[in-house]
């Protein structure tokens, strides 16, 4: 056994309100610069839709991820390290940026600038690539935002597989999710394997992914490799940046700029322990359906004895362990089950985990009469089919799901009766596997949600992290190159690239 | 001039490839990259690319061994000089017409596609016309090459290049009475040695062949011990 710790994160679909604060202040932070304006670290798509890049779930149109070979050994879906080698002239599963969206901005100076005329000024858009008119808009990073779009193109989704899906096209019978995405810090990423150069590592001691951006040479085949299409080439440093998950915040015990800042208080942010001489044997198991399972089966309870002693002897601080145990990713996602990782088929054992979202009863004549059991309405009559989660969420396992919902319902009928009736009524806990005091806790989790439950994160020791005295004098977060910005206004090695220039309509 | 260009321009490149590259990556390695521009834009990208450095790795390879390696080496394993020769305008014939093929795909794409344009720096289009130019020079060296195919000339191209790489003071005599288009092309050969440094080029010193035998799938950058 070889115990590691993982920063993970629990996001409440249920909660989820779709405004985008996390995309946008992680925008801010991370990628207003040249060549990242088309990448969003953190973005929310509506579901169901094809989402950003359009179509990345379905991997057998751009072959992220891992694969299971026959001898039971897992291999690149791109393919073996040769053939990643062979494909390092032209890689043949890379997006287009236009697979994302090609970047605009408004040309919002011609607003104050513009001479007297007869129309009114308006700000037109311009592409941030070539800084020509662009006249037509025809993609952005939310293209398909509150269910845009025709019904046809959308329901190309991946997670439609086995869901009769014509219905879902009526105005009466259609659904809606939101679903952010982030980078999953995955416990077998896809993206370091396909890394030619190896500059993109696991961080041992909280289990961050992260590019060398001195190392990167470019080769970019980790953003072919990420099942989640959360790599991004910058095509102005000619590097792949990617979701840091803060980790200069983590560090000092600070939430990451998404979880922070979500009005909906839906993220979490907790450690959990996992025995890293398994990880191989998790992500290889035969039946896609069994790698939800076999993903929970690597976590090690923080609370047992052995657990403790071993972590331990591993070197992971105390305060690390203490953190594990008040983990709420280990509470929400280990202990109530009600917590999933998305796409557990791509093999990659990500750590971005998801509470799947109620919706309402299916329709309004079902609705009068419902066979509502002891005031819960069935779980598979409700509006988003359990099939569409559980493709998202389980491989497509759907019992797992099913219990996850009947379990977020049950706590509501508990304290419904609680605060309402005011008699707690413990069948409502009992029939669910639960007791009542999980219940207890599990709404002030996830309904309360105070700060101090969403987010338990303990602080690095950076006394074991790097020596001190080694990084005396530094600069912090920045680019490559030492205090440089990465950003040289023309030198000896490759100068600036010429500056972006406007049309002279714009002017 | 002629001893200028072929007994000290050689070094003069050579040091400035190599002590260019070394200060490059150890004050820079943030710009030392492949620099593609695939995602900008895949039409004609791989086609091109992929003909582009499959033909030019084949025709380095092939000057690599053909010039460096003593030509007594392959007298005594047997090889005619008429017949390497031969093989030598073959091999780098078809290697040379593919990166040909291969440099004006990308170079027409580099120019004519306004975003890879945009997106271009002055010496990212510099370095593939002279490429391209050195491409045609080398071409055009296969049809005097076919004058005198006993590989007599060719001997005298391979003491030159040894005689550089073993300081020998009459290098540059051996190619004293050598075809023009020969000699320009070496020249124009060693300008892109000296280049090397500042272009992207460099990236083919990163080639990624360690990740064929890179230990285990995953990389753990560990934080104790240090």
């Amino acid at each position: 056994m070889k115990i590691r710790a993982q920063i993970g994160m629990v996001l409440n679909l249920d909660k989820c309100i779709g405004c985008h604060t996390c995309s946008v202040t992680c925008k801010n932070v991370w990628t207003t610069r040249e060549g990242v304006e088309y990448a969003w670290f953190n973005n929310v798509e509506t579901k169901p839709g094809l989402g950003y890049p359009t179509n990345w779930e379905d991997q057998k149109e751009w072959k992220g991820g891992w694969e299971r070979k026959a001898s039971g050994k897992l291999r690149l879906k791109q393919g073996s390290k040769a053939q990643v080698l062979a494909n390092i002239f032209g890689n043949p599963n890379l997006p287009e940026i236009d697979d994302y969206y090609e970047p605009f901005d408004f040309d919002h100076d011609h607003l104050k600038s513009a001479p007297e005329m007869q129309a009114f000024p308006t700000a037109r858009p311009y592409s941030k690539i070539t800084g020509e008119r662009i006249e037509k808009i025809e993609k952005g990073p939310n293209w398909e935002e509150i269910l845009g779009g025709e019904f046809a193109k959308r329901s190309a989704d991946y997670n439609f597989e086995g869901v009769q899906k014509a219905i879902y096209g009526e105005y009466e019978n259609t659904f809606m999710m939101y679903l952010p995405r982030l980078c999953e810090h995955c416990l077998n990423p896809a993206c370091v394997a396909s890394c030619p150069s190896g500059a993109i590592y696991k961080r041992e001691e909280d289990g961050i992914v992260l590019i060398d951006q001195e190392k990167c040479r470019g080769w970019r085949m980790c953003v072919s490799g990420c099942p989640y299409k959360k790599i991004y080439y910058n095509w102005s440093t000619g590097k792949s940046e990617k979701c840091t998950l803060c980790y200069a915040r983590l560090e000092s015990g600070q939430p990451t700029v998404c979880s922070e800042t979500c009005v909906g208080r839906i993220r979490y942010l907790g450690v959990v322990l996992y025995d890293a001489d398994r990880i191989e044997e998790a992500a290889s198991v035969a039946d896609e359906k069994q790698l939800y399972d076999a993903q929970m089966g690597i976590f090690l309870d923080p609370r047992d004895k052995t657990v403790i002693a071993a972590a331990r002897a591993e070197g992971i601080p105390e305060d690390w362990i203490t953190a594990a145990q008040n983990s709420p990713i280990w509470k929400m996602a280990m202990e109530w089950k009600i917590a999933f990782p998305l796409h557990p088929e791509y093999r990659t054992l990500p750590m971005v985990w998801y509470v799947p979202p109620l919706s309402p009863v299916q329709n309004a004549a079902s609705a009068g009469q419902l066979g509502t059991d002891m005031g819960m309405p069935d779980v598979r009559s409700l509006r988003i089919p359990v099939q569409y989660l559980a493709n998202m969420l389980t491989a497509g396992d759907e019992e797992p799901v099913v219990q996850a919902l009947q379990r977020m319902l049950a706590m509501r009928g508990y304290m419904r009766a609680k605060s309402i009736n005011g008699a707690p009524d413990e069948s409502f806990a009992t029939r669910v596997g639960m007791t009542p005091a999980a219940m207890d806790e599990m709404y002030k989790v996830m309904a309360l949600a105070d700060y101090e439950d969403r987010f338990v994160i303990p602080t690095s020791h950076r006394a074991h992290a790097e020596q001190a005295y080694d990084i005396r004098g530094g600069c912090g977060f920045t680019d490559g190159n030492g205090c440089s910005t990465g950003i040289s206004k023309g030198n000896l090695f490759g100068g600036k690239k010429r500056p972006l220039r406007m049309p002279d309509e714009v002017k | 001039m002629h001893n200028f260009l072929f007994g000290i321009y050689p070094y003069i490149a050579l040091t400035v490839l190599l002590i260019g590259s070394v200060a490059r990556y150890e004050t820079d390695p943030f710009t030392w990259k492949s620099s593609s521009s695939q995602l900008l834009r895949r039409r004609q990208f791989i086609l091109g690319s992929v003909f582009f450095h499959v033909g030019v790795l084949v025709i380095f390879f092939g000057h690599l061994i053909g010039l460096l390696t003593p030509i007594q080496v392959f007298d005594a394993l047997g090889v005619g000089h008429g017949f390497k020769q031969l093989l030598a305008v073959i091999a780098g014939g078809v290697a040379g017409v593919m990166a040909l093929v291969g440099g004006i795909i990308l170079l027409h794409r580099r120019l004519m596609d306004p975003r890879i344009r945009k997106t271009s720096g002055f010496a990212d289009i510099a370095i593939l016309v002279l490429l391209m130019a050195q491409l045609v020079l080398g071409l055009g060296t296969i049809f005097v090459s076919l004058q005198h195919l006993d590989g007599h000339e060719m001997t005298k191209f391979m003491a030159w290049a040894l005689g550089i790489f073993t300081f020998r003071s009459d290098a540059a005599a051996q190619i004293a009475d050598a075809a023009p288009i020969f000699k320009l092309h070496i020249v124009l050969g060693l300008t892109i040695f000296l280049l090397f440094p500042f272009t992207r080029l460099v990236h083919m010193l990163s080639a990624p062949v360690r990740y064929l035998w890179r230990p285990g799938y995953q990389v753990v950058r560990s934080t104790k011990g240090r």
